[in-house]
């Protein structure tokens, strides 16, 4: 029988708005991530820091003898300076592949020829890693808070520092939209999710050495700004109300930091199209 | 009797209700370049419903109009529409209503066919369910319903022009763009992805526009067609009505001054297509074309031998030649 016979149906059912493929992408690239294995695990890591604070919590709540490991509004902001690094792992192993891959198998023009907006494409990626770097920064800080007034049985500690809401909500968004549009450029430049993994840690490293280089020869921390790692730190300690650590005007740390989110967003903007002209 | 889909909510659509009524696409000066280079000049054509056949060889614009018509590619000059909807204003509404078929191959890494190509089903706006239930009778329809739990990037190259056909039409499109869907194929998978897009236009009502450079594709396939050629449109209309409806191709070989000969044929308002085995195609056009005398009286006129005539019917690859030639 000739494959054709098999049949081809009408489709007469409904149809989703247009607007709404993004979620789609978003959702088969949260599933696939949490299916595998090493990702799980690095996950587990992640709230391991959580999981000692939390005990920290309930030890100082509970026993008079050791209260001198109550939480601290610098705790929340130390806490998160932790996650920096499973941060920095995540976005690698969630991120590299997010565009490198679609580049690599000739996706982009299957995607786009969809209802759906290069932005929207973008859009849905980023969600992917945002979601990802979310659940390991502002989470298990909302948590801790909501820990220590569980453990201490009382919202004293949350309303003596209710500046640590807002302050952990702009500093984990700065941290995840600084690592999650930047880790989306450069995997837009590439279609080897390897490279683009060595690229980002490259970025890092590199810029941190050069400030840890600039500082030693000249005494002074005032390259900061040349770091986005520093520059980030920096914009923490103003948030959470620390005196800052470096000699650089916090403005131009958060110009730093804005700069290189916005310098990503042009760069995806320019990459995410459905043909490649070279001209 | 007409054939009647069902679908989850109990809604039905007869397989030969018509789709969209007036010309699929339409261009009007229609201008597309590259830095220096202009890959669409002036380019202004209409696509009639029903399988119309981009023909032309590499390089004369097929697919940059194509991509154009997606909204890939904004064109210097000029304006598209498409099912009826302008490309410039409303390319998302188009796109939910067309399927893609791209030329070079395409997936989403890390997906089996059933899974990649409901997926493709959902970001078109279906339910998970329907995508899921359409993706697994498009894998039959296709021809990969055994292979459909494998990763497309274990595929031939064969398996992986049928699975772009899948995502293409997953969620049912009024209009396809097929670009070069037979490359890389073996003659077995050639002949039965043809039969296929015969199907789909001729069966199942599905309105395409097949983009490529084999004459003998277009011809299966389509009914309509567009010629381009170094990115301008050579001729278009209805393929039986470009080969002619009177007259008749003769294949003739002679001995003499060939070069002459030729050029005495042109001079008789024949079209002469030379070949590299020293047979030469003459299109004789009218009513006197059922008879090759005419052939013979000029041979005898211009003192030349005839060795060889068969009488043939005119090709697509005549209409082709035709146009390209005329340009």
């Amino acid at each position: 029988m000739p494959i054709h016979d098999q049949g081809y149906r009408r489709y007469g059912g409904s149809r989703a708005s247009i607007g709404r493929a993004w979620q789609v992408m978003t959702r088969a690239g949260v599933l696939s991530v949490i299916s595998k294995r090493q990702f799980l695990g690095l996950m587990l890591f992640a709230w391991a820091p959580f999981v000692v604070r939390a005990v920290q919590i309930y030890v100082s709540a509970t026993f008079q003898q050791a209260s001198f490991l109550a939480p601290k509004g610098e705790t929340f902001r130390e806490f998160l300076d932790q996650q920096g690094a499973f941060v920095f792992f995540v976005t690698i192993y969630v991120g590299a592949g997010l565009i490198a891959n679609d580049r690599r198998a000739n996706a982009l023009q299957l995607y786009l020829s969809k209802p759906m907006t290069s932005a929207e494409y973008i859009a849905g990626k980023l969600a992917i890693l945002f979601l990802f770097l979310v659940s390991v920064t502002f989470l298990p800080a909302m948590m801790l808070l909501l820990t220590q007034a569980i453990f201490a049985g009382s919202l004293t500690f949350v309303s003596n520092n209710l500046y640590l809401l807002p302050a952990i909500t702009l500093f984990s968004l700065a941290q995840v939209l600084l690592a999650s549009t930047t880790m989306l450029a450069l995997s837009s430049l590439s279609k080897s999710s390897r490279f683009v993994a060595v690229m980002y840690a490259g970025l890092f490293f590199f810029t941190t050495a050069l400030f840890n280089a600039l500082r030693g020869i000249t005494g002074r921390s005032s390259f900061a700004w040349l770091s986005p790692s520093a520059s980030l730190e920096q914009l923490g300690d103003v948030i959470f109300r620390l005196p800052p650590r470096y000699q650089v005007p916090p403005s131009v740390a958060g110009l730093t930091v804005l700069l290189l989110i916005g310098a990503s967003i042009y760069i995806l903007s320019r990459r995410v199209r459905g043909v490649e002209i070279v001209t | 009797m007409t054939q009647m889909t069902q679908t989850g909510e109990g809604q039905s659509h007869p397989l030969d209700a018509p789709r969209f009524a007036g010309p699929v696409v339409q261009c009007q000066n229609l201008s597309v370049r590259f830095g220096k280079n202009m890959a669409l000049k002036d380019v202004t054509a209409v696509f009639p419903p029903g399988a119309v056949g981009l023909l032309g060889p590499n390089g004369a614009g097929k697919s940059t109009l194509l991509k154009s018509l997606l909204g890939f590619i904004v064109p210097e000059k000029g304006s598209m529409t498409v099912i009826g909807m302008d490309v410039a204003s409303a390319p998302l509404e188009i796109r939910e209503r067309i399927g893609y078929m791209p030329e070079s191959d395409s997936h989403i890494p890390g997906m089996n066919a059933v899974s990649f190509v409901a997926y493709c089903g959902q970001l078109s706006g279906l339910p998970s369910t329907d995508a899921m239930q359409r993706a697994h009778e498009v894998l039959y329809y296709v021809g990969l319903g055994e292979a459909r739990y494998r990763n497309i990037e274990t595929y031939s190259t064969g398996m992986k022009q049928r699975i772009k056909l899948a995502q293409a039409i997953v969620h049912d499109p009024d209009l396809l763009f097929l670009d070069e869907p037979t490359n890389g194929m073996d003659p077995k998978g050639r002949d039965e992805m043809l039969e296929l897009i015969h199907d789909l236009a001729h069966n199942k009502n599905v309105n395409l526009i097949l983009s490529s450079h084999l004459l003998p594709d277009v011809e299966f396939t389509c009914d309509h067609v567009v010629v381009m050629d170094k990115g301008t449109v050579a001729t278009y209309g209805p393929i039986d009505a470009l080969k002619g409806t009177t007259g008749r191709v003769y294949e003739l070989r002679i001995k003499g001054d060939e070069t002459q000969f030729i050029s005495v044929l042109r001079g008789e308002g024949f079209d002469v297509k030379d070949s590299d085995e020293d047979v030469m195609r003459v299109f004789v056009p009218g009513a006197t074309g059922d008879n090759p005398k005419v052939l013979f009286e000029l041979a005898a006129r211009e003192r030349v031998q005839v060795r060889h005539v068969r009488p043939s019917v005119p090709t697509l690859e005549d209409v082709f030649a035709r146009a390209v030639g005329e340009k």
